[in-house]
C-alpha cells in the first residue's frame, strides 16, 4: 500500500467512527449514564487518536487526545455526562471531520476554534492538573484489560440465621451488582405461612443472571464469607445454549439444568402441551414455580441477548471493499445476463437437448448470481439514521423548537446507491418538517399537545419497493395558504375545482414555497421540486397528506436496486420499448372498432372503468400505420391508471438497466436502455414524465381551441 | 503528433489518435426517440450502451445510405466535466499518421464549410490538406441544449 492509500483507508475508518461517536453522544444525551455507550464514545476516540497518530496526521491525535482525556474521566466516573459536556464533544467531532477534510485538501481549521475547545473542555473537569498524561497510560490499560464476556446462573441460598451473624445479603447482591450487568430474581417459595414465620430467619433464596468479564473465582470472592454454610451454585451458561438454534435455548432445557425440573417431568409435560407456552403449563402443573419459572425466562432473554451481541460482533467482522469493485461486479453481471439471454434464445431455436440444459442450468446460475451480487451491494439504511439524529437536534435548536426523531426500520436494506442519493431529499424533507411542519413550544402547548414535536422517519419493506415515510405531529398543510400562493404563481386560476389532494401535490412544482419570510433553513429556494426530482432519478414517487393541526406525512417509494428490475417489452414500429413491470397492472386489446366507438377518442373501457391512454407512436413520432389489433399496456403512473398503446406486447424481460448518458440527458420518459438477447439496445420508458407531457400537450390543444 | 484520420463527404479530417478507442462496423442503431438528426442513436459495444453521431448530418453535409465502408469511430470525449464514450459515424477510416507542429497550420475563418470552433487546426501533407478536429467542442453543451429545444417541442397528435 502507498501512503496515500494508508491515508485513505485512515479516512474512511475514521469518517465511520466519527458517526460512531456522534451515534454516541446523542445516545447520551438521553442516557447520561449508560455505561456501555461512554466505553463506546471513549474507545471511537481512542481509536481515532492511535491511528491519526499512527499514520502521522498529528493535529488530529493531539486535538482529539484531549477530548478523550476528558471521557476518560468520565468513564472512570469522575465526571457526569451533562448537555455541556455533549455539545462540546460534538463540536470537537466536528472539529475532528475538518481536520481530516484539511489533510485531504480540505480548507484548514482555524487553531484558535480548536484551543478554545480545549480550553472549554478542560474547565469541565473539576481538577485537571496534569492528569492528561497520566491518563492515558490508564486508558490504555483498561482498554487491553476488557476480555470476553461470560453469563453465569449464580443461586444463592444464604442459611436461614444468616442475619443472626449479621450479614446482609443485600450487600452481597450489590456486590454482585457491580461485576457487571446483573438481574436478580428473589425466590418466595421457602416462605412459611405468617403464623409460622419467624421474622428473624431469612427464607428468601436468589437467583441471579450476571453477565460479566470477570471470571467465576471472582464471583466467589463475593461469597467468600458466608460461602462455606450457604448453598451457592455458580453455573456458566453453556455454549450450548448460545449454540442452540431458536430463541435463547430452550426454556424446557434451562430448567432442566438448572435441576428445578427433571427430565421426565418435562417429557410429561410437554406431551400433554397442545400450543399455550410451556412455562405457563409447567407451572399449572405444578412441577415448577412461577419465581423458578421467572428465573428460567430470565436466562433465556440473557442468552437471546448475548446471541445477538454476538451476531453484532460477526457482523461486524467484514471486509472492507471499495465500491468501484463491486459497481464493476454489477456491470459484469449486467453483462452476463445479457448473455444469457442471447444463449437462452439460441438454445430455444435449436432442437438440442443437451444444448437446451446447458442454458437452462447457465440461466439458473446467473440468476442465482445476480441476485447474490445485487444483496452484497445492500446496506441498512440506518447508516443514513444517525446522521439525522444531529440535524434533527441542531436544526430545533437553532430554530427555538423542540423535536426529537423517531425512527424505525433502521435495518431495512437498500442498494448503496440508492441511498447515498436518498440523504440530501431526506434531509430536506426533516428540515421542513422541523422548520414548517413543527409549531414553536408555545402554539403546541396551546394546542393540547406536548411541547416537544415528534419526527417520525420508517422504512419498511414492500415487495420489490422500499417504502419510507417522514411523518411529524405538526400543524399540517394550510391548503388555504397553498391555494392563495398558486394563484399568485399563476399555477391556478380561481374558477379551476381542485381536489385536496390536486392541491396538496402543488407543493412539488417549482418554485414553490407558503412560508412567507425565507429562513435560513429552509425556503431558500430550494423548494420540494427539488426533492421530488431527486425521487424521480431514482426510479421512486414521493406523496404527501396531511391533516390540518394533526400533522404532515410525506411517503418515498423506492426499489430495491437500480441495476436491474424485471421490464415488460414491447414493440411499436419496428422498435423495442420496455416498461418497468411494476407499473404495469395488464395488457387490453384495441381494435379499430373499439377506437371508433370512443369517437376516436384515446380512452378505453377497462371493465367498466374508463382509462385514457396515449400512443407511444405518436409520442416518439414514429411512422408505419397501426396494426388492425394494438395492445394496451394498463399501468399506474402519477397515481392514475393509464394505458401505452403499442404493436405487440413481447412479454417479460429481466431489464439490465444502462444509463443513455450525458448526451440523451435532457431526453424525458426515457430511463436508460438495455440490451436484448439478440444484440440490439432497447429503450426503458419512464413513464411519470410520459404521462405528464401528454397532459401539458392536451392542456395547450385545449387552449388553443377556446 | 499521431492522427487518426477519416472521409467524409470527400473531405479528409483528422482527431488526435489519444482520444480514440476503437474503429467498429455500422451496427444496428437504435434511434432515440425526441433527439436531434444527427444523433443516430444508441448501440451495444460489448455490453455497454454507446450513443452515436452521423458526423455527415452534424456537419450540415447531405444523408446518404451507408456503404461498405461506413465506420464508428469510438471516442472518449469531454462533455462538460465528464468523460464520455461516443461513436461517430464516419464515410470510412483512412489511416493513422504523424504531423509534425510545422505541419499544422491554424484554422482558417472561412472556406472550410464548417463552424470554425469545432477546427483544432488545418494539418498540411504531401499537398493535401486535412481537417483537424477539436471533437470536445464538436459534442459540447450546445448540442445538449439542441437535444432539449427538441425534447420540448409539443408531439401534437397528428
Amino acid at each position: 500500500m502507498t501512503m496515500d492509500q494508508y491515508a485513505e483507508t485512515f479516512r474512511e475508518e475514521t469518517l465511520e467512527l466519527l458517526s460512531e461517536l456522534e451515534v454516541g453522544l446523542l445516545e447520551l444525551e438521553q442516557n447520561p449514564e449508560d455505561v456501555d455507550v461512554i466505553g463506546r464514545v471513549f474507545r471511537a476516540l481512542h481509536t481515532v487518536k492511535g491511528s491519526a497518530g499512527m499514520i502521522g496526521f498529528d493535529e488530529i491525535s493531539q486535538f482529539t487526545h484531549e477530548v478523550e482525556t476528558v471521557f476518560e474521566l468520565v468513564r472512570s466516573g469522575g465526571l457526569p455526562v451533562t448537555g455541556e459536556l455533549v455539545n462540546l464533544t460534538l463540536a470537537a467531532r466536528d472539529i475532528i471531520k475538518e481536520m481530516l477534510d484539511k489533510n485531504l485538501g480540505g480548507e484548514s481549521v482555524d487553531p484558535e476554534i480548536a484551543d478554545q475547545l480545549v480550553a472549554a473542555l478542560r474547565g469541565l473537569v473539576p481538577t485537571q492538573d496534569d492528569f492528561s498524561a497520566n491518563g492515558v497510560a490508564e486508558a490504555e490499560e483498561l482498554i487491553t484489560s476488557e476480555s470476553e464476556e461470560a453469563t453465569y446462573h449464580i443461586r444463592f441460598r444464604p442459611p436461614a440465621n444468616i442475619f443472626h451473624r449479621g450479614i446482609q445479603p443485600q450487600g452481597l447482591l450489590q456486590e454482585l451488582s457491580r461485576l457487571g450487568t446483573c438481574r436478580v430474581i428473589a425466590q418466595t417459595d421457602s416462605i412459611p405461612r405468617l403464623d409460622e414465620l419467624d421474622a428473624e430467619l431469612c427464607y428468601l433464596y436468589w437467583d441471579i443472571i450476571l453477565t460479566t468479564e470477570h471470571d467465576e473465582d471472582r464471583i466467589h470472592d463475593v461469597f467468600i464469607f458466608v460461602e462455606d454454610d450457604c448453598e451457592l451454585k455458580i453455573l456458566p451458561i453453556n455454549e450450548d445454549l448460545l449454540a442452540q438454534s431458536g430463541e435463547g435455548g430452550r426454556l424446557g432445557d434451562i430448567l432442566v439444568q438448572h435441576g428445578d425440573l427433571s427430565r421426565d417431568d418435562l417429557e410429561r409435560v410437554l406431551q400433554a402441551q397442545n400450543k399455550p407456552k410451556l412455562g405457563e403449563v409447567l407451572v399449572q402443573a405444578g412441577v415448577v414455580t412461577g419465581a423458578q419459572l421467572d428465573v428460567a425466562l430470565e436466562v433465556q432473554a440473557e442468552v437471546k441477548r448475548q446471541k445477538q451481541k454476538r451476531e453484532a460482533v460477526e457482523e461486524s467482522s467484514s471486509i472492507r471493499v471499495r465500491s468501484e469493485k463491486l459497481d464493476s461486479l454489477v456491470d459484469l453481471i449486467g453483462e452476463l445476463v445479457t448473455v444469457q439471454a442471447r444463449l437462452s434464445q439460441t438454445s430455444a431455436g435449436q432442437d438440442d437437448p443437451v444444448l437446451n440444459e446447458i442454458a437452462e442450468e447457465v440461466e439458473r446460475l446467473t440468476w442465482e448470481m445476480r441476485d447474490h451480487i445485487l444483496n452484497i451491494r445492500m446496506l441498512p439504511i440506518g447508516t443514513t439514521f444517525s446522521s439525522f439524529q444531529r440535524l434533527v437536534r441542531d436544526l430545533s435548536q437553532e430554530l427555538g423548537k423542540e423535536a426529537v426523531l423517531v425512527t424505525a426500520g433502521a435495518e431495512t436494506e437498500l442498494d448503496k446507491t440508492v441511498i447515498d442519493r436518498l440523504g440530501d431529499p431526506l434531509v430536506h424533507l426533516i428540515r421542513n418538517s422541523i422548520d414548517h411542519g413543527l409549531e414553536s413550544p408555545e402554539v403546541r402547548h396551546k394546542a393540547g399537545k406536548p411541547e416537544q414535536g415528534t419526527i417520525f422517519l420508517s422504512a419498511t419493506h414492500s415487495g420489490a419497493n422500499v417504502i419510507l415515510e417522514v411523518r411529524d405531529d405538526g400543524g399540517g398543510i394550510n391548503l388555504n395558504a397553498i391555494r392563495e400562493r398558486a394563484k399568485s404563481r399563476g399555477l391556478l386560476t380561481s374558477e379551476m375545482e381542485t381536489s385536496e389532494a390536486e392541491l396538496i401535490n402543488l407543493i412539488f412544482s417549482p418554485g414553490f414555497s407558503t412560508v412567507g419570510e425565507v429562513s435560513s433553513v429552509s425556503g431558500r429556494g430550494v423548494g420540494m421540486d427539488v426533492v421530488k426530482q431527486a425521487i424521480d432519478s431514482l426510479r421512486g414517487s414521493i406523496a404527501v397528506t396531511s391533516v390540518e393541526g394533526k400533522g404532515t406525512t410525506f411517503t418515498i417509494k423506492l426499489p430495491l436496486t437500480l441495476a436491474i428490475i424485471d421490464g415488460l417489452l414491447v414493440q411499436v414500429a419496428g422498435e423495442k420499448f420496455v416498461l418497468p413491470l411494476s407499473a404495469v397492472e395488464e395488457c387490453i386489446e384495441l381494435s379499430r372498432q373499439d377506437v371508433a366507438s370512443a369517437n376516436n377518442r384515446n380512452l378505453i373501457k377497462v371493465r367498466g372503468e374508463i382509462v385514457p391512454y396515449l400512443r407511444l407512436r405518436e409520442r416518439f413520432r414514429l411512422n408505419g400505420k397501426p396494426p388492425e389489433i394494438e395492445q394496451v399496456v394498463i399501468a399506474e403512473a402519477m397515481g392514475q391508471r393509464v394505458g401505452f398503446a403499442v404493436d405487440h406486447v413481447i412479454g417479460e424481460h429481466q431489464t439490465v438497466i444502462k444509463a443513455l448518458g450525458q448526451m440523451y440527458r435532457d431526453i424525458k420518459g426515457l430511463s436508460g436502455a438495455t440490451i436484448l438477447g439478440d444484440g440490439t439496445v432497447a429503450l426503458i420508458l419512464d413513464l411519470p414524465p410520459l404521462v405528464q407531457e401528454a397532459e401539458a400537450d392536451e392542456r395547450i390543444l385545449t387552449d388553443s381551441v377556446h | 503528433m499521431e492522427f487518426l484520420t477519416f472521409k467524409l463527404d470527400g473531405d479528409e479530417f483528422a482527431v488526435d489518435v489519444l482520444k480514440t478507442r476503437e474503429i467498429v462496423d455500422l451496427r444496428s442503431v437504435t434511434k432515440v426517440p425526441q433527439s436531434p438528426d444527427f444523433m443516430l442513436g444508441v448501440i451495444n459495444l460489448r455490453g455497454s450502451v454507446v450513443p452515436v453521431i452521423d458526423l455527415r448530418l452534424k456537419f450540415g453535409m447531405e444523408k446518404v445510405d451507408a456503404g461498405q465502408s461506413t465506420s464508428i469511430v469510438v471516442m472518449d470525449v469531454l462533455v462538460g466535466a465528464e468523460k464520455v464514450i461516443v461513436g461517430a459515424m464516419v464515410d470510412s477510416v483512412e489511416e493513422v499518421m504523424e504531423l509534425d507542429e510545422s505541419q499544422i497550420e491554424p484554422a482558417p475563418r472561412i472556406g472550410t464549410r464548417l463552424n470554425t470552433e469545432f477546427i483544432k487546426g488545418m494539418g498540411k501533407q504531401d499537398e493535401q490538406f486535412l481537417i483537424i478536429l477539436d471533437i470536445d467542442r464538436v459534442f459540447s453543451t450546445d448540442e445538449l441544449a439542441m437535444v432539449q429545444g427538441a425534447a420540448e417541442q409539443p408531439a401534437v397528435a397528428e
